[in-house]
């Protein structure tokens, strides 16, 4: 066998949790928390400077050998989305782009409609398109085509840590999606991460569960080994528990006549 | 990317060494799977998995029951032409035969038609050999253009064509496509299509995914089996199936199971197939592929037909004539492109299948235009 | 003059975008410059005289998941 690798935008990954910068109590902790979990991509949102206060900058934090997803956050409208992913670019961050466009600020549900017309237009662009979706197999497809490098389905809504709660439509992707399924938002636990990996997504993205835990350090390690667990579990099939049927009448026995 | 690349990466396998070491317990552990991955596939295919008929069986009927309930679609074919371009050397079409080479005209189709018509038959398989000169895109779409008339629903089985053409079909009214591999080995593939368009092993390949994308309802694939070494033939229409079905979620994918009938002319099989493999391949598939149509066709003894029913298949030919014409004018049958063994005719078949617990359908959908 | 940095309008002398970053005190190699909707390199931030009625984006990287 050879060694079990993720490829998205022809980058390969040995890692599948990505994380995400945002929550943090303290910025220095996301080096301690890439370190402990091995993750090797990582989320960050683009906003404005502040003129009255100076600021940290994030990507100090950040090794260079992590690969960065600077996120969408904040468009509401496609165009706004492809603003953004440009700026992003334009930075120097890589050409890696998670669109998030939210219109609903109840729930914070992805809005696919808008969401596939910028993955149209960023693919075409030359970018690594990683949208955050709703789990929707006919759109999935779209996205596809439209030249997405993978599908980012939610769990739950963003930082609920509520697990999988969308498990059986997030299955239909993960069976019918010839890109990567990663499951993005609303991962609360360990335990959730590795049930994700154990039904065959091919990453998760946990941002919320980790910074915001007592000790983000080593809850980014226990997500980390949970994904491994759980991805080691898909690849040596799990048993199935479902039990055989048996016909009142044998349906093969005129073979032998 | 196209299935090419998949039957490549199965170049260097070792199918015989795979087939050594599958044991009695990985049989069992495969039909416990909820779903089956490629080499769970292979797995049932092998020798090992022959003493598991009937559990596969069992397993077999109970998907098929839940995804196609008790019926059987029924289908029959007209061929509007037998020119030929090819040499096959399995084929009664094959060039070098001296046969009467034969295409009906348009008014003949519609005669043809309503023959067919009348024994309620709804779904139409409307074939030809590959000639496109005698044959042209003009003439099959004038012909289908008049048979869409009498059916709800016309699949062709055709030489490959462009997509394009495809979609230009598919606007004079066809939505399924057939179109058999005949063989994926490529070695024996070269050898038994001997001249013609037809020696270009991956334009026929791809012709399925092109029909597909033109936007088919329906794309029936399969393998000649008995040409090429039979598990590793089902085993690739099996993942070709799967390979369609994982892309096109617009697309239905079925598999057709044709065997060479041992009645039939000159040429003799390399790997002909017993009736125990044939229905260890029926089940294979159908554990493989749960939603996927499986057509068995009059090649098949009447009797034995009647037993698959409970086994995976799901859609029969009935009252066929594989020579050009032959419903309107049965005293002008002419010779067939192969022999058939089911010789009942569209009422008995159905008959035949109430008796079984099951029900004929005559019509499964209706395109609206 | 009178130019829009970040939605708002500000008062200011004349300078390029540069003098500006260096004004306000701002870190450079965090910070991405859009200039009337064009992002502007850093290499091209001497360059860039501000003109009245000017707008300008400064953005930088922050935490997001």
């Amino acid at each position: 066998m050879s060694k079990d690798v993720l490829t998205i935008g022809g980058k390969v990954f040995t890692n599948r949790l990505f994380t995400g910068t945002g929550k943090f109590a303290d910025n220095r902790l996301i080096a301690g928390m890439l370190a402990s979990s091995g993750s090797q991509m990582i989320t960050v949102a683009l906003r404005r400077v502040d003129l009255s206060a100076g600021g940290d900058n994030i990507l100090e934090y950040i090794p260079k050998s992590v690969t960065l997803l600077p996120n969408t956050s904040g468009a509401r409208t496609a165009a706004e989305a492809v603003r953004i992913a440009r700026i992003a670019r334009e930075a120097g961050c890589g050409n890696f782009i998670k669109i998030e466009v939210i219109t609903d600020t109840k729930y914070l549900m992805p809005d696919n409609y808008e969401t596939l017309h910028a993955t149209e237009t960023l693919a075409k662009e030359g970018f690594v398109v990683l949208p955050y979706v709703l789990p929707d197999l006919p759109l999935a497809k779209r996205l596809e085509n439209a030249g997405a490098a993978a599908v980012m389905p939610l769990g739950a809504p963003i930082g609920s840590n509520r697990g999988l709660e969308t498990a059986s439509l997030i299955a239909l992707l993960v069976e019918n999606c010839q890109v990567p399924v990663v499951v993005d938002a609303g991962i609360g636990r360990p335990s959730q991460a590795a049930a994700a990996m154990e039904m065959g997504a091919d990453a998760v993205l946990v941002n919320t569960a980790i910074a915001t835990a007592q000790d983000p350090v080593s809850m980014g390690r226990a997500f980390g080994m949970a994904v491994e667990a759980g991805r080691m579990a898909y690849l040596a099939r799990l048993a199935e528990m479902s039990a055989l049927a048996r016909a009142s009448s044998p349906l093969t026995g005129f073979l032998n006549e | 990317m196209s299935f090419f690349s998949v039957i490549e990466d199965y170049q260097a396998f070792d199918f015989d060494a795979y087939f050594q070491q599958v044991s009695r317990s990985e049989v069992a552990r495969v039909l416990a799977r909820e779903k089956l991955e490629a080499l769970d596939f292979l797995t049932l295919l092998s020798p090992a998995a022959t003493e598991f008929l009937e559990p596969m069986a069992g397993k077999a009927q109970q998907l098929t029951v839940q995804y196609f309930g008790r019926t059987i679609q029924l289908f029959i074919p007209l061929y509007i032409a037998n020119h030929c371009a090819n040499q096959c050397a399995y084929c009664g079409f094959n060039r070098a035969n001296a046969i009467e080479r034969r295409k009906l005209t348009l008014e003949e189709i519609e005669a043809e038609a309503r023959a067919i018509a009348a024994t309620g038959m709804r779904h139409l398989l409307v074939l030809t050999g590959e000639a496109r000169e005698v044959t042209p895109m003009a003439y099959i779409e004038a012909a289908i253009r008049r048979l869409k008339q009498c059916f709800a629903s016309i699949s062709i089985e055709m030489f490959p064509m462009q997509e394009a053409e495809y979609r230009r079909l598919k606007t004079a009214g066809v939505d399924g496509l057939t179109l058999y591999q005949e063989v994926y080995d490529r070695q024996i593939y070269r050898k038994v299509h001997l001249a013609g368009p037809k020696t270009d092993y991956r334009f026929r390949l791809e012709a399925p995914e092109r029909g597909a994308r033109a936007g088919f309802r329906a794309v029936n694939i399969g393998a000649l089996v008995g040409l090429g070494e039979k598990r590793r033939e089902v085993f690739f229409t099996g993942l070709h199936a799967r390979y369609l079905d994982d892309r096109y979620l617009a697309t239905e994918i079925g598999v057709s199971l044709p065997r060479f009938n041992p009645a039939e002319g000159d040429f003799q099989p390399r790997y002909p197939a017993s009736d125990r493999e044939f229905v260890q391949f029926l089940l294979a598939l159908r554990l493989f592929l749960p939603r996927a149509g499986i057509t068995v066709s009059t090649r098949e003894r009447a009797a034995f037909r009647d037993r698959l029913m409970h086994l995976g298949a799901t859609r029969f030919s009935a009252g066929s004539c594989t020579g050009v014409g032959g419903y309107a004018r049965p005293d002008r049958r002419q010779t067939p492109q192969f022999e058939i063994s089911d010789t009942r005719d569209v009422a008995q078949v159905a008959e035949a299948i109430a008796a079984q617990g099951y029900r004929p359908v005559y019509k499964d959908w209706d395109l609206i235009a | 003059m009178q130019i829009t940095i970040n939605g708002k309008i500000e008062q200011m002398d004349a300078c390029t975008i540069d003098q500006l970053v260096r004004r306000q005190g701002l870190k450079p190699e965090a910070l991405v410059v859009e200039h009337n909707r064009r992002i502007v390199q850093q290499a091209h931030w001497q360059e860039i005289q501000l003109r009245e009625g000017d707008s300008l984006e400064l953005l930088r990287f922050v935490g997001g998941g």
